[in-house]
């Protein structure tokens, strides 16, 4: 396996899909790395990363403007940190973050509500 | 049942050189839940990638931090790199390797004495930062910067050192390890630096495994997690290196693993000081990165994740760092639960937190 492993779950598959594939990588032994978001014209594209005897497993999907997400808390308590900060800097819902971990908007504190959901302008774009 | 307490602890705190905010729910004087809280100075440098030309966010990137600058610069051009197929010279990854490597005895050197600091040893604090700053000494000689030093790009490095420079260098390792020996021995015997560090903030095998902990944080639970086993874009595989750990699992272990890996850094500059080729120190860099790339790097505490996106123009579309941080704050969690409140201080400098990294 190389260490840009890719796995796209497919939209018609999501939010079961996504806690399945975790609860197998955790049972095979993998560590949570990290979930970066990025935003796409289709929505926001999350990448969910995970090591196994220093080899990545990525799991990727894109939801749509407003969809929301399920935690992964329930089976990598530390998503926390990552999954605040995606909803935080880009407004993506994630539900059922773990118990006193759910920071509701409040985990950076921020001048602009949401600064990084909009599509970029100019640079790049 | 005791008397139930919430006491905040931060963000301006003795021992926090920088913010970050711990509720701590207290049964009597004993530590039941912390809840931590960041954010308070997210600079979104990230965002950054958008507006600085691919080559020129080098800069931004080393800026995340002040103490893993050049691991930060590294990370962010080996994962370019890694996506435009760009293979640097044999050099490069020697200079790459020694420059890291000094930058990390500064970070253990820098965070020993906050250590110290924090638990009143003041004399093991001005000597381990009078340590810290010969390779401040070694960093500015070489590169004309102390701190931020820019001598990573994309294909390479700006700057060669000579050989003779190289020994000079050498000469002064071997001198300063005798020195950390000497310091780092008072330490680890002193009677109150063990009575205020020994079975305290016991973070498990199981719990360091269960909270996904990096960096020194994981291999004094007994994990020898370091990424610089599999790092092939340093020359790491070169050099005669074993990852330092311990399963004592509490603040002394933490400590005495970075004390280790301070001499484990020593021993593979010199390594790399005998064995660096001569030749090109970069390659040029033709063409925009288009795609997307995976990395990660060993960054003094933990392992750092960095993740680059292009579309074949000169401004990349993301990038996201993952910092060794933002990774150990649920293992600090873990670590605070049960532990007496007078010892929090030691638990919080013992994970060496940086928050400028986590709030990059």
């Amino acid at each position: 396996m190389s260490s840009q492993d890719l796995v796209t779950i497919k939209p018609e598959n999501r939010p079961t899909d996504l806690l399945q594939e975790v609860e197998n990588l955790k049972f095979q032994g993998y560590r949570f790395v990290q979930i970066c978001c990025t935003r796409v014209p289709e929505g926001f594209e999350l990448t969910y990363s995970f090591d196994k005897d220093y080899e990545l497993k990525n799991l990727r999907f894109t939801l749509a403007d407003g969809e929301g997400i399920t935690s992964i808390t329930s089976l990598y308590l530390p998503a926390f940190v990552c999954e605040n900060e995606i909803h935080d800097l880009f407004g993506v819902p994630i539900n059922h973050i773990a118990k006193g971990l759910d920071f509701g908007g409040k985990f950076f504190r921020l001048a602009e509500k949401t600064p990084w959901h909009d599509l970029p302008k100019g640079g790049a774009h | 049942m005791g008397k139930h307490t919430v006491v905040p602890f931060g963000p301006q705190h003795p021992v926090l050189p920088e913010p970050i905010h711990l509720d701590l729910e207290l049964d009597d004087e004993k530590v039941v839940r912390a809840i931590p809280s960041i954010g308070y100075i997210h600079r979104g440098l990230e965002k950054l990638v958008e507006k600085r030309e691919f080559k020129e966010y080098v800069f931004i990137a080393e800026r995340i931090c002040g103490i893993c600058a050049f691991g930060h610069g590294w990370g962010y051009c080996k994962s370019v790199e890694g996506l435009m197929n760009i293979e640097i010279p044999l050099r490069a990854k020697y200079l790459r390797t020694i420059w890291h490597e000094l930058s990390r005895i500064h970070s253990h050197l820098l965070w020993l004495g906050l250590m110290a600091d924090g638990m009143g040893f003041e004399s093991l604090f001005m000597h381990s930062w009078r340590l810290r700053e010969q390779v401040l000494d070694i960093f500015e000689k070489t590169t004309g910067g102390r701190v931020i030093f820019s001598a990573c790009k994309i294909g390479g490095v700006r700057r060669d050192i000579e050989d003779s420079e190289l020994h000079g260098i050498a000469t002064i390792l071997k001198g300063m390890r005798d020195e950390v020996r000497t310091i780092t021995d008072i330490f680890f015997k002193e009677p109150t630096s063990v009575s205020r560090l020994k079975d305290v903030g016991i973070l498990s095998k199981e719990a360091a495994i269960a909270t996904c902990a990096v960096g020194p944080m994981v291999r004094a639970s007994g994990i020898p997690l370091d990424y610089r086993v599999a790092d092939t874009s340093g020359v790491y595989r070169e050099l005669n290196f074993t990852p330092v750990s311990t399963d004592t699992c509490d603040c002394y272990g933490r400590c005495w693993v970075r004390v280790q890996e301070i001499f484990a850094s020593l021993d593979m500059i010199c390594q790399a000081i005998e064995k660096i080729p001569a030749g090109d120190i970069a390659v040029p860099v033709k063409g925009n990165p288009n795609g997307e790339y995976f990395a990660r790097l060993e960054q003094p505490r933990g392992e750092a994740f960095y993740y680059v996106k292009g579309n074949n123009t000169t401004h990349l579309t993301r990038f996201r760092v993952r910092t060794p941080t933002n990774m150990n704050l649920p293992a600090m969690v873990e670590a605070l639960k049960g532990c007496d409140y007078a010892d929090v201080p030691m638990i919080v400098l013992t994970i060496d937190p940086c928050i400028s990294c986590t709030e990059r």
